[in-house]
């Protein structure tokens, strides 16, 4: 369904991604993991159009190139992004938030925004409150309810557990899970390697941008190289 | 009775300040750009009202819709010119474009009309009395016009689509991406709104001060400006306010204390926020480089 290959990219002089190629295949639950400043979120932002590739880098995406498609193009092809630190729009109300969600109009706009609020009851009781006022778990329901209004074949999620407490991470897991067997391939970025590997098929381990391992979920979790670096030995 | 005629003077020309603050604004909200064009854009209405109406002998209201469709052009035009190349480089080089472009205007002004300042018929004549009171008709329909205005910007910005996207992409440009917002769409749809509501203002400004010349949007634009700032440049509600407080202070001052010293106090308030609260009344205080 999505295939990279190849792709290198730069922040000015500083080469952040050195040639990295993955897939995934439709229906998969598949994670990338790695350190801080791995590549992670470059590879995100690379795959929905904010940043570019180098000449070489192919990016596709059912079938068809992405690498040189504006962002709001990518979208609107099924492939949706729910971004590193949730990036709501903190001074728009729960519901306009949702409404911009669905700016592709990929969907019937109110049955999905009553499909979100039936999976995030908590966003229907707040849905006129000024999202910025909202707490970091709700946020970070509202940046997964936000980007499935534009109904994506694909779903990107960066560190979506990152500042949430146990109990609350466990629950977007379990939404990941939810959504991936409701029909939506999931690519998931995570330090929280544990937690990723426990819901992922397959992974891939990114170390200063370079994949270093590529394997199964349960392969990976078994691995002494993983085990030493991302789960605590 | 002196006080009532100078606060409604001052709500008058706080009106025009508004309407051309608000595309200051705006324009600072959507891509943090002082666009120091815009007080041109208000020269270039002008002439173009003087153009149809007095050149082409068009019936007023006919130059009045020419001004009024030229300057959204021009103004999505200059975006995709002169800003829009630039966008992602350093905000200084778009800041020294942005002056390079009001020159532009106001030289190309001159080349083509000469500096002669040019005059044009009374487009409101008339005024209303009641017993004791006279109120011009120009000054009514300004406010009018302008609290009209306003109105229909609050709903096209609370409420239609294209104004939440405006909103998104004033928010956070790279999320608003991540929705399928066009942003280039976007930011061009926001200049056209911008140069409209200033060529507006500027068909109101004539009506109270019938005269165009090439650099008679410097002074307006630049109190514009201050208008933007003391509300919080970015907000759209700051800058409605801020206008009518600097255009009532400016009349307050020139009744009460002496006509020569109305800039003055307009650029006293500028420094005055500044200090202060440089967010402005309603702006929201982001720590920002520049
Ligand atoms: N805008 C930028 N300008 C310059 N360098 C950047 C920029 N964004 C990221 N980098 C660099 O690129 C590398 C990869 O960053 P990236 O954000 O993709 O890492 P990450 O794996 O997502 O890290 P984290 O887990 O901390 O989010 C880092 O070395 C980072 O310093
Ligand atoms: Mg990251």
């Amino acid at each position: 369904m999505l295939k990279v290959e190849d792709l290198s990219v730069f922040y000015g002089q500083i080469q952040a991604l050195k040639s990295i190629s993955f897939e995934v295949k439709q229906g998969e639950v598949v994670t990338l993991i790695g350190a801080n400043g791995a590549g992670k979120s470059t590879v995100l932002k690379t795959i929905s159009g904010l940043l570019r590739g180098r000449n070489g880098s192919s990016i596709t995406f059912m079938g068809q190139d992405i690498s040189r498609m504006e962002p709001h193009r990518i979208v609107e092809r099924g492939l949706s992004h729910v971004p590193e630190g949730r990036r709501i729009f903190l001074q728009m109300s729960v519901l306009e938030n949702l409404q911009m969600g669905a700016y592709t109009g990929a969907g019937d706009m109110e049955a999905d925004i009553e499909q979100v609020f039936e999976r995030f009851p908590r966003l229907r009781e707040r849905q006129r409150q000024v999202a910025g006022t909202l707490s970091g778990g709700e946020q970070q329901m509202l940046a997964i309810g936000r980007a499935l209004m534009s109904r994506p074949k694909l779903m990107m999620l960066d560190e979506p557990s990152m500042g949430l407490a146990p109990i609350l991470i466990e629950q977007i897991f379990d939404i990941i899970t939810e959504l991936n067997a409701a029909g939506t391939t999931i690519l998931l970025v995570e330090q929280n390697a544990r937690m990723a590997l426990s819901v992922a098929h397959r992974g891939y381990v990114l170390e200063t941008g370079r994949v270093v391992l590529a394997d199964t979920a349960q392969a990976l979790l078994n691995s002494d190289a993983v085990k030493k670096a991302y789960l605590g030995g | 009775m002196i006080f009532i005629s100078q606060l409604i003077n001052g709500v008058h020309v706080g009106s025009i300040y508004a309407l051309v603050a608000l595309g200051y604004s705006m324009v600072y909200g959507i891509i943090k750009l002082i666009n120091f064009a815009h007080g041109d854009i208000i020269m270039v209405a002008s002439y173009a009202v003087w153009y149809g109406a007095v050149r082409m002998g068009l019936p007023t209201w006919a130059a009045i819709l020419l001004s009024i469709v030229i300057c959204p052009l021009l103004g999505m035009l200059i975006e995709k010119i002169a800003y829009k190349p630039l966008r992602g480089s350093a905000r200084i080089s778009l800041l020294i474009t942005a002056i390079g472009v009001s020159f532009l205007l106001q030289n190309l002004a001159r080349m083509i009309f000469t500096a002669t300042p040019q005059s044009l018929p009374a487009l409101i004549p008339g005024k209303l009395s009641v017993g004791p009171w006279t109120l011009s008709y120009t000054t009514l329909v300004t406010i009018a016009v302008a609290v009209v205005m306003m109105l229909c910007l609050n709903l096209l910005v609370s409420r239609t689509k294209m104004g939440k996207a405006m909103r998104a992409v004033s928010e956070d440009t790279e999320a608003a991406q991540l929705m399928g917002i066009n942003v280039n769409h976007t930011i061009s749809f926001t200049f056209a709104i911008g140069s409209g509501l200033a060529a507006v203002a500027a068909v109101l400004y004539c009506c109270s001060y019938p005269q165009v010349s090439p650099t008679m949007g410097s002074l307006l634009g630049l109190k514009a400006f201050v208008a933007a700032v003391l509300g919080g440049i970015g907000s759209i509600p700051g800058a409605m306010v801020g206008g009518f407080v600097i255009g009532i202070a400016e009349s307050l001052t020139k009744g009460y204390i002496h006509s020569g010293l109305a800039d003055a106090l307009v650029f006293l308030i500028l420094i005055v926020v500044l200090i202060v609260r440089p967010a402005g009344l309603m702006g929201v205080h982001r720590p920002e480089k520049v």
